[in-house]
């Protein structure tokens, strides 16, 4: 039920989101949703893709630093204060958020955000009890 | 001259007096020295057979790994009662060099150091300022015990603190300073931008001794005229006693080897074979009266050139040109010496790493950058910008710890150091010197 992430180092310099993001549309793979988290030198860009493995693999074989991450995406009702709810309730349960974003589509009329966390499976356990709807990975991505 | 006899001593009696000295040097290092005694042994030589300063090309060369390899005192050929002092090279322990001094050794020192001082013009009517670093680097005691012994008064500033050496030099009248070129220019900087109202032309200051990195011509025409002051090379290295085993005199035309105390040959680096006077080539040298860390053979890596010319300042002793290149691959970064390997090694430390880096040296203002790229690799990359982050900084406090230098660390992508012949290409020096 994770959802696998595609993560890539990228320098913060002109072209490089390009080059990296050209390799991937070469291979027909379809981005979902993306962020973007920088700093001066370097960025870090998260992908949720219609086929990690491959575009790691791809991305790998063009000398570009990647790797896979499991995180949850999570359905959230589509109203004012559900996210202040949802993170009422990771502070109930203790569980830390390392980064997290948003799908631009919605889910039926339920949004999606993606979290990782820094203990994955404790909250899986914590959310499934406190009732969140975990979108399962091939919801998200796809076959 | 501070000591006429030997600085302007015929050659004929030089030599004579360097055979006498070598010939104890030699045996005091075999006697008393393991490392020598097996190195002599395996080579098929013995004190007994050198007979002339021709003997020399049988003796086994002493090279920076057999100094490491002795950590800490193994070089050592008196009891450590009879050590007065230690100094030791920058470095972390596996890579460190440490020399000791009898209490006769530091008086050569004083000696030798007292000796460019006065060639330099310097007297006790001198205030002179050592802003040297003081400590395991030989530049800052070393600068201060010469100082002392000509009866110059010493101001032991140490290093750093541009606002309090530019007080001290108009409170104190200062006449002379002594630290590293890049520092000066530094300082000539600092007065440009901060203190556009502080002359140096109307302070007493008058000369500079420079040392501890290589330096250029331009560098010696820059620092004398934007500070007007007239700027002289010292030369040495800590594995021989320090600075003050040559020095420049009034010419200003290559720096004289204080021959009564370092034997001094030029060898091809490859080879090993000497070189005939004039060929630019590999210094080596051999002490004639240390004590307590008898050098014999030492490969400075070094490249320079020896020659003797008549000076007009009325010195016999040979000339070394400013020392313009190395044989190795050792960098110095704002005078402390460097090696490529001892940056792997630091790099290595830092849990998981085994990346393609490149060292890129650059001078900014004065003082030389540093900047180590990193190559981002699949075992170092993290999806946590902290992640990242701490693994920069990770770096940057080892390069602090294990070398004292603060680098500039930047993480870059996969491949994006060039590699020629699939191999990367290590150092990139961009330095103008």
């Amino acid at each position: 039920m994770n959802v696998t992430q595609l993560s890539i180092f990228l320098e913060n310099k002109p072209g490089h989101l390009q080059s990296a993001l050209r390799i991937l549309a070469e291979r027909k793979i379809n981005i979902r949703t993306l962020t973007i988290a920088e700093v001066s030198d370097f960025g870090i860009v998260r992908l949720i893709v219609n086929n990690p493995e491959e575009g790691a693999r791809v991305l790998k074989e063009s000398h570009v630093a990647c790797s896979i991450t499991e995180v949850l995406a999570i359905e959230l009702e589509d109203r004012p204060g559900s996210l202040l709810d949802a993170l009422e309730t990771f502070k109930k349960r203790s569980l830390n958020i390392e980064y997290m974003y948003a799908f631009t589509e919605k889910r039926g009329d339920k949004a999606v955000m993606i979290f990782r966390f820094d203990d994955i499976e404790a909250a899986k356990k914590a959310l499934i009890e406190e009732g969140y709807n975990i979108v399962k990975n091939i919801d998200i991505i796809g076959e | 001259m501070f000591n006429r006899e030997y600085e302007a001593m015929p050659l004929k009696k030089l030599r004579e007096l360097q055979l006498e000295r070598l010939k104890w040097s030699i045996r005091h290092a075999y006697d008393n020295v393991p490392h020598y005694r097996n190195a002599f042994d395996k080579a098929g030589f013995h004190p007994d057979k050198f007979k002339s300063l021709e003997d020399m090309k049988h003796v086994p060369f002493l090279t920076k790994q057999n100094m490491r390899d002795n950590y800490p005192f193994g070089l050592f050929a008196v009891p450590l009662d009879k050590v007065a002092r230690v100094h030791s090279s920058s470095g972390t322990t596996g890579n460190a060099t440490v020399v000791g001094y009898t209490k006769n050794d530091i008086e050569v020192f004083a000696e030798v150091v007292a000796r460019c001082l006065v060639a330099y013009g310097a007297s006790e009517k001198d205030i002179i300022q050592v802003a040297y670093g003081y400590g395991l680097f030989t530049g800052g005691l070393g600068l201060h015990y010469g100082s002392e012994k000509i009866g110059a008064m010493t101001v032991p500033i140490s290093g750093g603190n541009t606002e309090r050496q530019l007080m001290l030099i108009k409170d104190f009248g200062t006449t002379m300073i002594a630290c590293t070129p890049s520092y000066m220019l530094n300082v000539a900087d600092y007065i440009e931008k901060k203190r556009p109202d502080y002359d140096m032309r109307k302070t007493k200051m008058r000369a500079g001794i420079f040392g501890a990195e290589p330096w250029s011509e331009s560098m010696r025409r820059e620092i004398e005229t934007r500070l007007g002051i007239q700027a002289y090379d010292i030369y040495g290295l800590s594995e021989i006693i320090g600075p003050g085993v040559s020095g420049e005199c009034s010419e200003k035309s290559g720096l004289h080897v204080f021959e009564d105390h370092f034997y001094v040959e030029i060898i091809n680096p490859d080879t090993g074979e000497i070189l005939p006077e004039g060929a630019k080539g590999e210094i080596v040298y051999t002490s004639l009266t240390k004590e307590a860390c008898p050098v014999i053979r030492y490969r400075s890596r070094d490249i320079t050139r020896l020659y003797y010319d008549n000076c007009k300042c009325g010195r016999t002793l040979v000339k070394m040109e400013k020392v313009t290149g190395r044989s190795d691959d050792m960098m110095i970064i704002r005078g402390v010496n460097v090696f490529p390997s001892q940056i792997e090694s630091v790099l290595m430390e830092v849990e998981g790493t085994e990346p393609h880096y490149q060292i890129i040296l650059d001078r900014k203002g004065a003082l030389d950058d540093i900047e180590v790229m990193v190559e981002v690799n699949e075992k170092l990359f993290s999806d946590e910008i902290k992640v990242l982050e701490d693994l920069k900084k990770r770096i940057t406090d080892r390069f602090r710890s294990a070398l004292g230098i603060s680098a500039k660390i930047t993480l870059v992508e996969p491949m994006r150091i060039p590699r020629s012949e699939g191999k990367a290409v290590r150092v990139v020096d961009k330095r103008k010197i």
